[in-house]
Parts: C-alpha cells; sequence; structure tokens
C-alpha cells in the first residue's frame, strides 16, 4: 500500500499561537480519510498546508512523489491536488460567471474539450445549464459550494482535500454530493481528506478518522470503532453525544 | 399568541439577462415569540425570505407582499430610515456566509463594540467587555486573542459565533438565524443553541431558525416549515417531522446519512415536476 499524503510533526504557527502543534496523519493512496473535532482546532488549517497555503514552521509534508518545503508548489501538484474550500463564497471569484471559474483550470493545465466538461461538472452537482453564466452573489449558499465541488473534480485530480464540502447543503443535494464523491473516488481511485462536523457524514464517507482538538490530534480511530463505541477519548465520546441533537434542560 | 411578524404572499424576483428568476413565490406565515425553523432544498429561497424580511434584498429585485409587518410597523411602506433603524437593533440576521458578511478590514471585536455602542450609551470599556463577555458565551476559547483578529484570521465555525456574537449583543426582538451552526463542531452547536434558546424563553424573542440539519430543528424548534421551490409545501410541528406527509419531507429524512447505518449509495429523491407548481 502506497502513502498518498504524509504529514509529520506538523507545526503552523500565526505569531505565537499555534494553530497546529505536531501533528501527524498518514493516509493510504485511495483511502478516504475523515478530520472532526472542535470548531478552530485547526482542520482546516491542516488542509491547507497541504496546499501550500499555510505558514509551515516545523515538520514535513509529503504528497505523492512531492516532498514539500515552504508553500511552494509548481503547476503539476494542483493538476493532482484540488481542494474545496470551507468558505466558497471566498474560494469563488466575485466579478466571474461560473462559466469563467470552471474554464479557468481547464485553461491553465492545458486540457480540451471545455464545453462538454463545463456542462458535465454542472450537471454532477445538480445544477443546470441555466447557472452557467450566473455570478457568485446570484447563487444560494447550496449552489456556490457545489461549483466549488465541480471546479474541483473538472481536472480530474487523484487528492481531494475537502473542507466541509456539503455543509451548506440539504439533505436530498448532499445525498447527491456524496454519491458522486464515493462514484468518482471508486472510478479513478481517488484519495480523499476530508473535514466534516457531522459525524453521520464522516462515517459514511471516511475508513479512518482523526479527532482534533486544540491544535493537535487527540485520537485516531476507524469509522467502525466509533460506530461501536470502541472510543479512547472522553471528547470523542462527547462529540458522538452531541451528535444526537438538542436537549432542552 | 399575538404575532410578531407576519408575513402574508412574500414574493421575491430577480430579473436577469435570461429572464426573471423567481426565488420567493408566495410565502406566508406569522411567528410568535417562538422558535421557527425552515428547512428546504438548496436554492428554495430560505435565505431570500430572511433578507426580505431585514430589507437586505439586493435593489435589482423586486420584494412584493400582501403583508409584511413586524411588531405593527408595515415594512413594505416604511421608509429606508425606519428600515435601517430596525435593523440590528429589533431585528437582526445571522446571514449564511459570515465570514464574508463581516467587515473584512475591522477586527472581530471592533465590530462587535460598534453594533452595540450603535444601539446603547455604554462606554468603550464597558462596551469591551461586553463583547469579550460574548465571545466566551460563543465558546470562543481564547477571546482576547480573538477580539483582535480579523475575519480572514479566524476558521470557519469562529466567524459563525462572532457574527451570532455581534447579532445578540443589541438583544433583538427577531432574529433571524440562517445555517447559523452549519460550521460548528456538535458540542459548540448545542451550547450556542442553548443561549438562543434561552433568549427565546427567557426574553420573549421570537426566532426563525434556517437550517438544513434536521436532527437540530426536529429536536430544537417548535415549528417547522419546509420550502421548495420558493413555496413552503408543508408546516409542521417540530416534534412530529419524522411523520412528515409531503414527498419532498419524507425522502429528505431518507436521504441522510445516518451514524451506524451502511447504505451506499444513499437514497436520492425523484424530484417530481409537480412539486414546484
Ligand atoms: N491568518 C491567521 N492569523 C491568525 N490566526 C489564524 C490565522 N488563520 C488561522 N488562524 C487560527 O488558527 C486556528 C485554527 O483555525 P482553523 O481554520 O484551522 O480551524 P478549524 O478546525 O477549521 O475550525 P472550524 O471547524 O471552525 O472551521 C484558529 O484559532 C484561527 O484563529
Ligand atoms: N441576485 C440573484 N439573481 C438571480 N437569482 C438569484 C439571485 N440571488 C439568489 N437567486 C436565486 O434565488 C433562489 C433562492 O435563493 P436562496 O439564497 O434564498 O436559497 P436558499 O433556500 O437559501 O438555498 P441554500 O440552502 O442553498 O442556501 C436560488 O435559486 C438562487 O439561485
Ligand atoms: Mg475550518
Ligand atoms: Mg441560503
Amino acid at each position: 500500500m502506497t502513502t498518498a499524503v504524509s504529514v509529520k510533526n506538523l507545526t503552523v504557527s500565526y505569531d505565537d499561537f499555534k494553530a497546529l502543534d505536531d501533528v501527524g496523519v498518514d493516509v493510504t493512496a485511495g483511502e478516504s480519510f475523515g478530520l472532526v473535532g472542535e470548531s478552530g482546532s485547526g482542520k482546516s488549517t491542516l488542509l491547507r498546508a497541504v496546499a501550500g497555503l499555510a505558514p509551515v514552521t516545523e515538520g514535513t509534508i509529503r504528497v505523492e512523489n512531492w516532498q514539500l518545503r515552504g508553500a511552494r508548489r509548481d503547476k503539476a501538484f494542483y493538476r493532482s491536488v484540488q481542494m474545496v474550500f470551507q468558505d466558497p463564497y471566498g474560494s469563488l471569484h466575485p466579478r466571474q460567471t461560473v462559466d469563467r471559474q470552471l474554464l479557468e483550470p481547464l485553461a491553465i493545465h492545458g486540457v480540451g474539450d471545455g464545453e462538454r466538461r463545463i456542462l458535465k461538472a454542472l450537471d454532477e452537482v445538480g445544477l443546470g445549464s441555466g447557472f452557467r453564466f450566473r455570478y457568485p452573489h446570484q447563487l444560494s449558499g447550496g449552489q456556490r459550494q457545489r461549483i466549488a465541488i465541480a471546479r474541483a473534480l473538472i481536472l480530474e485530480p487523484s487528492i481531494l482535500l475537502l473542507d466541509e464540502p456539503t455543509s451548506a447543503l440539504d439533505a436530498s443535494v448532499q445525498a447527491e454530493v456524496l454519491n458522486l464523491l464515493e462514484q468518482v473516488r471508486r472510478d479513478r481511485k481517488l484519495t480523499f481528506i476530508m473535514v466534516s462536523h457531522d459525524l453521520g457524514v464522516v462515517t459514511h464517507m471516511c475508513d479512518r478518522l482523526a479527532v482534533m482538538q486544540n491544535g493537535r490530534v487527540v485520537e485516531r480511530l476507524s469509522s467502525a470503532d466509533l460506530v461501536a463505541g470502541r472510543i479512547g477519548e472522553d471528547y470523542t465520546r462527547n462529540l458522538m453525544v452531541a451528535s444526537k441533537g438538542f436537549r432542552r434542560g | 399568541m399575538s404575532a410578531l411578524l407576519t408575513v402574508e404572499d412574500l414574493r421575491v424576483r430577480f430579473p436577469t439577462r435570461t429572464g426573471v428568476v423567481e426565488a420567493v413565490r408566495g410565502v406566508s406565515f406569522t411567528l410568535g415569540r417562538e422558535r421557527l425553523g425552515i428547512v428546504g432544498e438548496s436554492g428554495s429561497g430560505k435565505s431570500q425570505t430572511g433578507r426580505a424580511i431585514m430589507g437586505l434584498t439586493p435593489s435589482h429585485a423586486e420584494v412584493t407582499a400582501k403583508t409584511l409587518s413586524f411588531g405593527g410597523i408595515d415594512l413594505i411602506s416604511a421608509p429606508p430610515k425606519v428600515r435601517r433603524d430596525l435593523r440590528g437593533k429589533r431585528i437582526a440576521m445571522i446571514l449564511q456566509d459570515p465570514k464574508y458578511s463581516l467587515n473584512p478590514v475591522m477586527s472581530i471585536g471592533r465590530q462587535i463594540v460598534e453594533t452595540l455602542r450603535r444601539h446603547e450609551n455604554v462606554s468603550r470599556s464597558e462596551a469591551r467587555g461586553r463583547a469579550l463577555d460574548m465571545l466566551a458565551a460563543v465558546q470562543i476559547r481564547d477571546p482576547a486573542r480573538v477580539f483582535d483578529l480579523y475575519p480572514h484570521e479566524v476558521s470557519g465555525g469562529m466567524g459563525q459565533r462572532a457574527m451570532i456574537a455581534m447579532m445578540l449583543v443589541a438583544g433583538p426582538e427577531l432574529l433571524i438565524a440562517d445555517e447559523p451552526t452549519s460550521a460548528l463542531d456538535v458540542t459548540v452547536q448545542l451550547e450556542v443553541l442553548s443561549i438562543l434558546d434561552k433568549l427565546v424563553a427567557d426574553r420573549g424573542m421570537g426566532l426563525i431558525f434556517v437550517s438544513h440539519d434536521l436532527r437540530l430543528v426536529s429536536s430544537f424548534c417548535d415549528r417547522v416549515l419546509v420550502m421548495y421551490a420558493g413555496k413552503i409545501v408543508e408546516e409542521i410541528a417540530a416534534s412530529d417531522l419524522a411523520s412528515a406527509k409531503h414527498p419532498y419531507t419524507q425522502g429528505l429524512l431518507n436521504c441522510m446519512p445516518v451514524i451506524g447505518a451502511d447504505r451506499h449509495p444513499l437514497p436520492v429523491l425523484d424530484r417530481k415536476p409537480e412539486w414546484a407548481l
């Protein structure tokens, strides 16, 4: 089994604050790996560090055959590794139509057949061609999120970094997007690292997961263990209890 | 229960180059001092309904309603100044993309302080103290650090909580919360919900809670409106959500990935054209 992403002793600092503190994660090629945990614990920072978007102060990141230092990533890296950001608004260009935003990655990487790929990508995320010439502010929150997913998939990457990819979707559209993600993963042997606060989603999509709190990984376990309650840390147990819903009183 | 908000036949239309988009097509409901959930399909008009009540619809769009009144004020005919004064003070909205709704060039703390001082005559240092308390109440780990951060320097869920703190600091009578907890881990989510719950129970605030999280809505809200293609297709007591009648709502419940269930692929909806009539 080959390792697709290997993160060792990773520390990311903003001035005196450590957003990640000595974090390690190994993800096997073709695996779907989950990240859950406290809001602000560093889940997005970990994905951003892999993508070269966070100030790494210590540790190493290896992705497929790239041994990565600093924030430098070559063009081929971004052909292989795509990220869906947590805030679709922030990752889409406000003054470009959906069409332009889907065309751009194809143009950068010299991929032809744009027309067909764009229509297929929109269709896959449940948006008809009627959305093709809209601007981000003319879309609902969930529609923007689906454009971000379509843009990440259009280059057919081998590794997808997914930051809360369905948090803005209702259950019906979420089911369609999760099915799509599972299908492309199977068909193209993709590797996923997926952040979600929804334990139902994470255990559905991922074989193994890491639980984060305060810049650290506090527990690593399989989805099967989580489901069966074979849990080592109180924090993880609290998450399981809280995911049952609200209790008054 | 006396109505705090009355909405009758609300419509929101966007003229675009390729024709008119009817985002909201005749929505009617009343809200008392209660927790009203709104769930519905992505793009069904939930956010635009909330924005129309707030008076935040883009200016090129057309908003009409037979009635849109809040605390006896007719919002449709109210002059812009009246609506501006209501906004933030008596009616507040937690927007769906908080990090991009906050002012990008002002620190989180200063934004909360300014909101408070706009609506209440308090000293700078008292305002600062209350802002820090509010950040602590929404479970921000290190309020003093986060106070000085800018929106791009906080996590998704921290931005969401900053916006909640900002909206609650002025003590609104009506709060429209558009996916307020979608970026929060489940334990923090429950803490934030219990704050909102107290405001409804103790202060009689009216709450419109837009969420796609059916488990939260059914356990937290009193009533639920289900939207599809710009209309309300079903209204149901939150505790009865599991026995919903409309096929869209039933389908929704069935599509959720459930911890411990092993369903690959997940069931998907067979959307019928007549649902959107
Ligand atoms: N540019 C920055 N400057 C200062 N602090 C930052 C910056 N970017 C991130 N941080 C801090 O790093 C920490 C981790 O943030 P991150 O976005 O990774 O959290 P997260 O686990 O994704 O949380 P959430 O579930 O709320 O999205 C936060 O405390 C945040 O304030
Ligand atoms: N400026 C605009 N021009 C044209 N159409 C728009 C504009 N703004 C919103 N819409 C459309 O109005 C419809 C309703 O949008 P709204 O944001 O209310 O959906 P929503 O129910 O909140 O969805 P979500 O759950 O995805 O956030 C959507 O189909 C959207 O594409
Ligand atoms: Mg995050
Ligand atoms: Mg919305």
